[in-house]
């Protein structure tokens, strides 16, 4: 970018920043979320944060409790056909949280979903990724995980992959409600894991789900 | 009694003597931190003079600045609190009526000066009306449980709580416009009372009074804070209307209630397996965990003085 397209964005970049800052902020009176780092550290670079799905805010607070310097170097990976439904939600996914936009529908796919979150950690972010693929609102703690976590961390070994545990969000804001009940949630990062070499699918899914659980059962 | 200029000034001496202690005696015992009650009584001074900060800048908007103040600090407690109670999925529009319905009522009840109202509304009104809420989604699993510990959580987050800035109303004859100072004499002399609980339990305490619920607590600290307390509230009779013995005796009501606060809510934590109600104050843990003597002291010191100090 030249210096004068710079100065022509700054408006925008001022637009979606505020913007991430007055969600930050909402989200923040609602639940007053504190981090636990256990295990992992807040690094910049690129990893996986991959994290239980109970709500649609989940990355919300995720993307909240990160360092200021790294929340704008973090992409939550997120369905487009519910982030591009309506001209507010298109400007938060796509603009203020730049969300990396994957198409669940595979007869209408142009890009390859691993493909896109590749792309996006070789461009150094950090990715937000829910391997149970939707919210979860049986009463276990996990569903099974969808293989797009595997896939990743075949091509990518050396990217740590970091399990974050959401606690308590599913009481703020349940499913099918408009008034969140403010509550306070926790966010804790366990130690990263990273994919052994020939390691068959189903093994490393489990060993992935076991590591959130067991952070979810710690709390 | 004396005037208000003088008698904020003497509160602030006192604030400023209290710092001063605490860092003589950190410079002195333990210049590097170690020394757990110093530390403790470091900390809830430091507390003293950030909320002394807060209510001045409240102030400048008048009782409605603090109206505000207090507000948050329900809410935060609220939300502290509801985090560990008993609830489903059942009780969304029960929680949301608290924090958005409940909430703002008491304290238009509280700013407007319907005393009786401010009084009644939580343990009558809210008590029989926010089960319904409940009842009407149908879902009879632990229903007396939700129900039960939601009520709890709205009574000593809002009711309680509420019980502080409504001091400013109460109307003392020769007292008018220095009802503040009752804010600041309840507050010392709890605090008073639980530094100096805390400090004789850790110093000559030997028989713990309830060692399944706190491993600090001991009949030799209880007493001997109390004596504090009292000795405390007579010096400070100062701020209030009350005869130098009147104060003693509120300040040992006082002092009473604020230990029951403790051991309740210290009850309550060990039930649901927390130490701490929150985080959000950083040594402190949550505002639940700073207030919870001056919650329960608050209601009866404001009752007290209403019955007895108010003309009808």
């Amino acid at each position: 970018m030249t210096g004068v397209e710079r100065i022509k964005a700054l408006p925008y970049r001022i637009v979606t920043k505020l913007a991430g800052d007055a969600i930050s902020l909402f989200a923040r009176i609602l639940t007053a979320p504190r981090a636990i780092w256990s295990g992992s550290d807040p690094l910049p670079g690129p990893r996986v944060y991959y994290s239980n799905h109970t709500s649609n805010a989940d990355f919300v607070l995720i993307w909240t409790v990160l360092p200021p310097v790294l929340r704008g170097r973090t992409r939550p990976v997120a369905a487009l056909d519910y982030w591009l439904a309506s001209p507010l939600r298109a400007f938060a996914g796509r603009d203020v949280f730049r969300a990396v936009l994957i198409d669940r529908r595979p007869e209408a796919r142009t890009e390859d979903p691993v493909g896109q979150m590749l792309t996006a950690l070789d461009a150094g972010s950090a990715l937000i990724i829910f391997p149970e693929g939707r919210r979860n609102t049986s009463d276990d703690a996990l569903l099974p995980f969808k293989s797009g976590l595997f896939h990743l961390a075949r091509q990518r070994p050396a990217v740590d992959l970091i399990p974050v545990w959401i606690s308590n969000l599913n009481h703020v804001m349940p499913r099918g409600k408009v008034i969140p009940v403010p509550l306070i949630c926790t966010v804790t990062f366990g130690a990263p894991i990273r994919i052994v070499p020939d390691e068959p699918k189903e093994i490393f899914l489990a060993r992935a789900a076991a590591a959130l659980a067991d952070l979810g059962a710690a709390r | 009694m004396i005037g208000l200029a003088p008698a904020l000034f003497g509160l602030g001496v006192v604030l400023f003597l209290a710092a001063i202690l605490g860092q003589v005696l950190r410079e002195a015992i333990a210049p590097d931190g170690s020394h757990p009650v110093i530390e403790t009584m470091n900390a809830r001074i430091a507390a003293w003079w950030a909320f002394a900060v807060l209510m001045a800048l409240a102030l400048l908007a008048g009782k409605a600045g603090v109206i505000a103040l207090f507000v948050i600090v329900s809410f935060s407690a609220l939300r502290e609190f509801l985090t560990l109670t008993t609830k489903s999925v059942a009780d969304h529009w029960t929680l949301a009526a608290s924090f958005f319905l409940v909430l703002p009522a008491q304290y238009t009840f509280v700013a407007a000066g319907w005393t009786s109202l401010a009084a009644l509304f939580v343990p009558v009104h809210v008590f029989l009306l926010l089960p319904v809420i409940s009842a009407l989604q149908g879902r009879p699993e632990q229903f007396l449980a939700r129900v039960a510990e939601t009520q709890w959580a709205v009574m000593i987050s809002i009711y309680c709580v509420s019980s502080i800035p409504a001091l400013l109303w109460l109307q003392i004859p020769g007292f008018e416009g220095h009802t503040l100072l009752l804010i600041g004499f309840l507050i010392l002399v709890v605090q008073i009372s639980d530094i100096a609980q805390y400090a004789i339990s850790r110093g000559i305490g030997r028989r713990l009074i309830a060692p399944a619920l706190s491993g600090s607590k001991t009949w030799e600290g209880t007493v001997g804070g109390v004596v504090v307390a009292v000795l405390a509230g007579g010096a400070l009779s100062w701020l209030t209307p009350f005869t130098q013995l009147q104060a003693m005796g509120m300040s040992l009501v006082l002092a009473l209630m604020g230990f029951f606060g403790d051991l309740v809510m210290a009850a309550i934590k060990r039930d649901k397996g927390t130490r701490d109600w929150g985080h959000l104050i950083a040594p402190h843990g949550g505002f639940l965990d700073r207030l919870d003597s001056v919650i329960f002291a608050a209601p009866i010191f404001y009752h007290l003085t209403r019955f007895f100090w108010v003309t009808p």
